[in-house]
């Protein structure tokens, strides 16, 4: 198989200030993270917030240089921080944020949201970049008369719908998705989930897939990275993890995630009967 | 089973209507609810459920746009529609209090916690400065937040969400109210922080003696914590019934096709969504 990204030793570092008399301080976010994902395949990074997931995510979509470490796409070093990214490499990784109310410009319509990464990276003609925006829309199931409306237009699913689109039109190898469904309710998750899915596969993609919520992990990703404070303290298959956590930060957020199965339900809704009966 | 006692708060058939640009958009319609002393009670449903807007009327926090009508309102056997302003206060943030989904926005960020929860044991309790100081840390420690001394000088801003959201908690527990009104508390947290508050809630609504409403979307939350469950959608009440009945054997439609949307129960590759399940349903 071939790998789509990988990252070596991959570091972060914010510098915040110390104040009006402190000296300026470093804050390690990512330090040293190892992963390799291979084309058409999901990883998911689980953590919670102030893990480091979406300064790691950042990093994959070629979006900020990282403080130390290597970062390869299709097993080229890229290092944005010395070399201006080309339209070639900022075509093969794109990202879709958590936050579809935030992510769309509200003052741009839907057909001009997709032509946009052509514009600024190919030298299309103005018929086919609508052809193509036009086609989007459909692959996302949205309709042809949508092309002139405005964000404010939609819904929150439809707007991920667009965001994902948008992400798409430059036919890119891997998508680094940050919490892509997390505002969205649950009916309206599982659709956003099944397209991700069918493009997955129709396209052949390759998802980086940050994600809190372990229920949505398990079903999407096949390999999972468990990030706490900066460090990936686990990483393995899915199967391998969700059967047999090692870490013990693995364990406590498998411990916290609520479960919603019967026999669970049974058992709590007996011990509240017995320690009343008892009170 | 514990002996039935008569409900805590009642309601019948509550409708709020908005007056919006384009005609009146009913939000809420002819729901019933009542929860008893002592009992917990989820609300359960997506976003325009209504879920919130029905407990916003019995506190009265809904804006002048909204026309609310029921049948009946009551807490305690006491009339809450027919009932004066200021008897309403009486009851608002003493017997019935409420807490939001976010605990830093809920918060003012100008003055220290301490000062916030010491306001309201002041005025609303009537205490002096030096009980409703002792009351605090007394508070700070039941909501388990340490070194409540210092924390209590601490603004919201130098506080992470989970510790405002026991904040939040302690103020709305100051008067030892028999009814807490949760709306999404854990939602803007992480779920180990989730897990802490949620146990929290739980032990303090024992201890207390309180009823607790927690308005949820998430299933996992309700399954965690109901006694009893109302799955509400597009503002009507689509089913009610005991926790366990509710996920063992969801009765309508709407309800088995929340449960199915769940990622944790997919079966193969594709997740049911509640439109395909809706339509399965009507071939049935």
């Amino acid at each position: 198989m071939t790998v789509v990204v990988e990252g070596k030793a991959l570091t972060q570092d914010y510098h915040v200030s110390g104040g009006m008399f402190g000296s300026a301080k470093a804050v390690r976010a990512v330090k040293g993270v190892d992963f390799a994902v291979e084309k058409g395949k999901t990883l998911a990074i689980v953590g919670e917030s102030g893990s480091g997931k979406s300064t790691l995510a950042r990093i994959i979509a070629l979006i900020d240089p990282p403080s130390g470490g290597v970062l390869k796409v299709d097993g080229q070093a890229v290092d944005i921080s010395r070399k201006r990214l080309t339209p070639a490499m900022r075509s093969k990784v794109q990202m879709v944020f958590q936050n579809p109310y935030g992510s769309l410009n509200p003052r741009q319509k839907v057909g001009d949201v997709l032509m946009e990464p052509l514009l600024i990276n190919t030298n299309m003609p103005a018929t086919e970049r609508r052809e193509k925006a036009e086609a989007m829309l459909a692959k996302v199931g949205l309709q042809p008369e949508h092309f002139n409306r405005y964000p404010h237009m939609f819904s929150g699913g439809q707007r991920q719908r667009i965001a994902i689109a948008r992400a798409l039109m430059l036919n890119p190898a891997l998508l680094v998705l940050d919490e892509p469904v997390s505002a969205l309710d649950l009916s309206v998750q599982a659709q956003v989930l099944n397209l991700l899915a069918d493009l997955q596969d129709e396209f052949n993609l390759t998802y980086v897939f940050v994600s809190h919520d372990l229920s949505v992990v398990r079903y999407i990703a096949d390999d999972v990275l468990v990030l706490s404070k900066g460090v990936a303290v686990e990483q393995g298959s899915r199967e391998a993890l969700f059967a047999n956590p090692q870490h013990p930060y693995t364990q406590q957020l498998f411990a916290a995630t609520p479960i919603t199965d019967v026999a669970a339900i049974r058992a709590r809704v007996e011990r509240r009967r017995l320690a009343r009966a008892e009170a | 089973m514990e002996k039935k006692t008569g409900a805590l708060l009642t309601i019948k058939n509550l409708t709020v209507r908005f007056a919006t640009s384009t005609g009146a958009f009913t939000a809420v319609d002819g729901v019933d609810v009542s929860v008893s002393p002592r009992e917990v009670l989820a609300i359960v449903g997506e976003s325009g459920s209504g879920k919130s807007v029905s407990m916003l009327a019995v506190m009265g926090l809904l804006p002048d746009t909204a026309t609310v009508t029921a049948d009946e309102m009551s807490y305690n056997g006491r009339d809450l529609l027919k009932m004066s302003a200021a008897e309403r206060r009486k009851l608002i943030g003493r017997e019935i209090t409420m807490i939001f989904q976010e605990p830093v926005a809920s918060l003012n960020p100008s003055f220290t916690v301490g000062f916030q929860i010491e306001e309201v044991l002041r005025f609303n309790l009537g205490m002096d400065r030096k009980a409703a100081r002792a009351r605090a840390v007394e508070l700070f420690n039941a909501v388990g937040i340490p070194e409540p001394e210092t924390k209590l000088n601490a603004y919201p801003h130098q506080m992470s969400g989970g510790q405002c959201q026991r904040v939040m908690i302690a103020i709305a527990i100051a008067s030892n109210p028999r009814l807490l009104i949760a709306d999404e508390p854990t939602t803007a947290l992480d779920v180990t922080i989730q897990k802490q508050i949620l146990d929290l809630l739980m032990d303090l609504q024992e201890k207390h003696g309180m009823a607790l409403i927690l308005i949820t979307h998430d299933m996992g939350v309700v399954a965690e914590t109901a006694d009893r469950v109302i799955v509400q959608y597009k503002g009507r009440k689509m089913e009610e019934a005991d926790v366990l009945s509710l996920f063992e054997n969801p009765q309508n439609s709407y309800t088995r096709a929340l449960l199915s949307a769940l990622p944790e129960n997919a079966k193969g590759d594709r997740l049911p969504t509640v439109a395909d399940f809706m339509a399965a349903e009507a071939l049935k």
